[in-house]
């Protein structure tokens, strides 16, 4: 096993008196594609966000490339740029166009010039077939194009980790597979992704490891095929069915 | 198929839907024009049948007294129209650093954040009329020497202080109207704080509030006239004088005709930016 | 129901009182009662402490003078608030007369009728001390290069800017109040007021107030003559100024000028 990017021991998590995480135990290694699985409320977007830090763990570590980013108080600025997330809403900034969502972090956090930067972006939006979507707004953009710009904003922090929650939920059916693309891009030149998905068909396809969470616990991990094909635990084997059927 | 047919309904006149609906339209503009000039002819009407109209005609609407009083009327509006041209930057300027230091999260600013909670409290609790009283003839009667004394100077503090305070508050009700989904992409972009304010939250949230503002920049552009109260001869007080002259109100009719030309314009420009913005958007 | 009994026991006798063919019987706004309005509040030394019906003040002792002349008994005079506006809109009125200095001017007297004047004030500057000090003297000339104040609805508008013409253009404000807030305030140097406000301001309201010279209110063109209001074509005029004239014949009217509105000593004419 490669050496570990992400590691998650014992997080917990509660909202007032409900506790969403129960103990998790996850090992994330260099270059690896994990899909999270399961009912909604199971906990699978909680887990993405306490993993780089936007949602504060009860007790647990997350180490982020050894780093314990879950210490009360640990500074979490400096290490956003290792880890890019992606939500369902896009949370595109309506009040920019596509390339200065873009280049905002980048300038700002990175302090790149612009002589540096725009072809660099330029460049990414023409790899994920937006080249002619530049410089638009986001509320001109289809939401497949808005989530692919989403994903190139976080990219262009050139992070060595990426989570996506749940990134096709929101998308008209046609338009799943414009991002589901993109994602296959990124799993071929080897980074390192979490998702929380529905999609089964693509998960299947193309997660190293599979970990269907529930009620707060991961209920069963192993590589897709045993989990789509011969699931261990009755749990599963239900929730597969219902979302299968 | 749905989608294109319903598409050529609207750009040519020639299905049964678009006729129907050209007829519909012409019919609603001749009941709204006939009317429209029905109540107006009505007022017309009636109104120089109440008992007392020849009186209050002769007091609000002597032609000859609003032709003397105009210009004199025209030439002190000028005063009202600077002293709003210069109140308004510094109202926005401080309204945005009390909305700032009202959402404070740094426990060391708290005492920032209680300031701006009384600031706001205790300024939008007075009314503009007495805070021009207090302020336009209380500090200076502390002793300062000339010309900073100045009722002008004294007088656009007071202004400052009340609208600076509403504004504040509207700025704060645009930022908190930003979802908190906008602040977390900012965030886990590794943008600071600051970043997220300056670049993300605070563009969209003033946009926002735009139309909030446009009407206190009209209650602004009224209450200027409350500067007339510790000493400034501006239209409201130009008018008074005429008043007194002439013992006749058309002076006031002639300042508020003049308020009008230029607040109704105001007001119906903010529209159409709003709905251009809005267009632009959807 | 005492007060009411009496009052109206008191306004039985006062109509029994004018019924024998008196000038104003039948003219005013109740039988037998002269409504009289005053400012809210009323100044000294029109009015003392604020109070018309203790015939204190050149303005309540006037009042009362002149009903008693009309045939009114001191009982039978009422009290009633109203500010300038008020008084002269069009419509109907709440007083039968109306006395808080107004000055009589040929264009008010269109919308509103005016008594003969009871009073002819003389306009007085109103400075501070410092301001003296500072080398402003009683003559135009000097008072030319004043920062001047003025209340707005007064003829002492037209006086400065037409007789004194100053350098600077002048502040002005809603009241004599703040016309001295103004003073205190540094805003303004001097402020013109008829004498009898000036000398009370000076020497009551101000700690380094001063009267630095009055107008001849018979030189000037128009001399500023205060009159009581009424509303326009009001019947009743002709009663009132019959009874004024009886007034100022008499020598009473005089009288009550010399014991509420002493001479103006001290203060030097304006050349």
């Amino acid at each position: 096993m490669p050496d570990p990017r992400l590691e998650l021991r014992g997080v917990t998590k509660s909202f007032d008196d409900a506790q969403v995480l129960k103990g998790i135990d996850m090992t994330i290694g260099q270059g690896e594609m994990v899909c999270l699985i399961g009912a909604s409320g199971s906990g699978k977007s909680t887990l993405l966000r306490c993993m780089n830090g936007l949602e504060p763990v009860d007790d647990g570590a997350v180490l982020l490339d050894g780093l314990d980013i879950a210490e009360p108080g640990f500074d979490l600025a400096p290490i956003r740029q290792r880890i890019g997330i992606v939500f369902q809403s896009f949370n595109l900034f309506p009040h920019m166009t596509a390339f200065d969502n873009v280049c905002l972090a980048p300038r700002r956090v990175l302090g790149e010039t612009d002589s540096a930067l725009h072809p660099r972006v330029e460049a990414l939006f023409e790899r994920f077939g937006l080249g002619s979507h530049m410089h638009k707004y986001p509320d001109q953009l289809s939401g497949g194009q808005q989530q692919r710009v989403a994903v190139i904003r976080a990219l262009a922090m050139t992070p060595q980790t990426m989570l996506f929650d749940e990134i096709t939920s929101a998308l008209d059916p046609e338009l799943v597979g414009e991002v589901l693309d993109v994602l296959r891009a990124l799993r071929d030149e080897g980074m390192t992704m979490v998702l929380a998905t529905h999609e089964m068909g693509f998960a299947r396809e193309l997660a190293d490891r599979v970990c269907f969470m529930d009620q707060g616990v991961i209920a069963e991990e192993g590589p897709p095929e045993a989990i789509f094909s011969n699931p261990k635990r009755d749990r599963t084997r239900k929730f597969l069915a219902s979302i299968l059927r | 198929m749905a989608a294109r047919s319903h598409r050529r309904s609207t750009d040519q006149v020639s299905t049964r839907r678009a006729a129907y609906e050209a007829r519909q339209r012409r019919r609603a503009n001749v009941i709204a024009g006939v009317s429209t000039f029905g109540v107006l002819a009505l007022l017309l009407v009636l109104v120089p049948l109440a008992p007392g109209w020849q009186a209050v005609k002769a007091s609000f609407f002597d032609g000859e007294v609003f032709l003397r009083t105009f210009p004199g009327l025209l030439q002190a509006f000028v005063l009202d129209v600077a002293i709003f041209a210069w109140s308004v930057p510094l109202i926005f300027a401080l309204g945005l650093a009390i909305a700032l230091a009202r959402g404070a999260r740094n426990p060391a600013l708290f005492p920032l954040r209680i300031f701006g909670a009384v600031y706001v409290d205790l300024f939008r609790g007075i009314p503009v009329v007495l805070l021009v009283y207090l302020v336009g003839f209380g500090i200076p009667g502390l002793g300062l020497p000339r010309p900073w004394n100045s009722p002008y100077i004294w007088g656009t503090v007071a202004l400052v202080l009340t609208y600076s305070a509403y504004v504040a508050e509207v700025l704060r009700s645009g930022i908190e109207s930003i979802h908190a989904s906008q602040r977390n992409a900012a965030i886990c972009l590794g943008l600071s704080e600051r970043d997220t304010m300056r670049y993300v939250i605070l563009p969209q949230a003033i946009r926002r509030v735009v139309p909030a503002n446009m009407n206190m920049l009209v209650a602004l552009q009224k209450d200027v006239a409350l500067l007339s109260f510790i000493g400034p001869v501006e239209i409201l007080r130009q008018a008074g004088i005429f008043k007194s002259l002439l013992a006749n109100f058309t002076p006031y009719v002639a300042a508020a005709i003049i308020f009008l030309c230029v607040t109704v314009p105001a007001t119906r420009y903010a529209d159409y930016l709003l709905n251009k913005d809005r267009n632009a958007r959807s | 129901m005492k007060t009411i009994l009496t009052a109206a026991i008191l306004t039985i006798t006062a109509t029994a009182a004018l019924a024998d063919g008196h000038c104003a019987a039948g003219k005013t706004l109740t039988d037998g009662t002269l409504t009289i309005a005053t400012g809210n509040p009323a100044y000294y030394p029109w009015v003392i402490d604020d109070a018309p019906d203790s015939k204190q003040g050149f303005e309540a002792a006037v009042a009362y003078a002149l009903a008693g002349e009309m045939g009114f008994a001191d009982e039978a005079v009422t009290w009633v608030r109203t500010s300038f506006d008020e008084a002269i809109q069009p419509g109907a009125k709440n007083f039968d007369i109306n006395m808080q200095q107004f000055s009589i001017t040929a264009e008010r007297d269109k919308v509103v009728d005016f008594s003969a004047p009871y009073y002819t004030a003389p306009q007085a500057v109103l400075t501070t001390v410092e301001v003296a000090e500072g080398g402003a003297k009683p003559t135009l000339e000097s008072l030319k290069g004043l920062k001047w104040g003025v209340v707005a609805s007064t003829t002492a508008l037209p006086i400065v800017m037409e007789t004194i013409a100053p350098d600077q253009s002048p502040l002005v404000y809603d009241d004599n109040a703040n016309v001295t807030a103004a003073i205190k305030a540094g805003q303004i140097d001097a402020a013109l007021f008829d004498l009898p406000t000036a000398l009370f301001t000076s020497a009551v309201l101000l700690d380094n107030g001063m009267v630095l010279g009055q107008f001849d209110p018979e030189a000037a063109e128009n001399p500023d003559q205060f009159g009581m209001l009424m509303t326009e074509g009001n019947p009743l005029k002709a009663c009132v100024d019959e009874a004024l004239t009886a007034l100022s014949d008499s020598g009473k009217l005089a009288e009550i000028e010399a014991e509420w509105l002493q001479e103006a000593t001290g203060v030097p004419l304006i050349k």
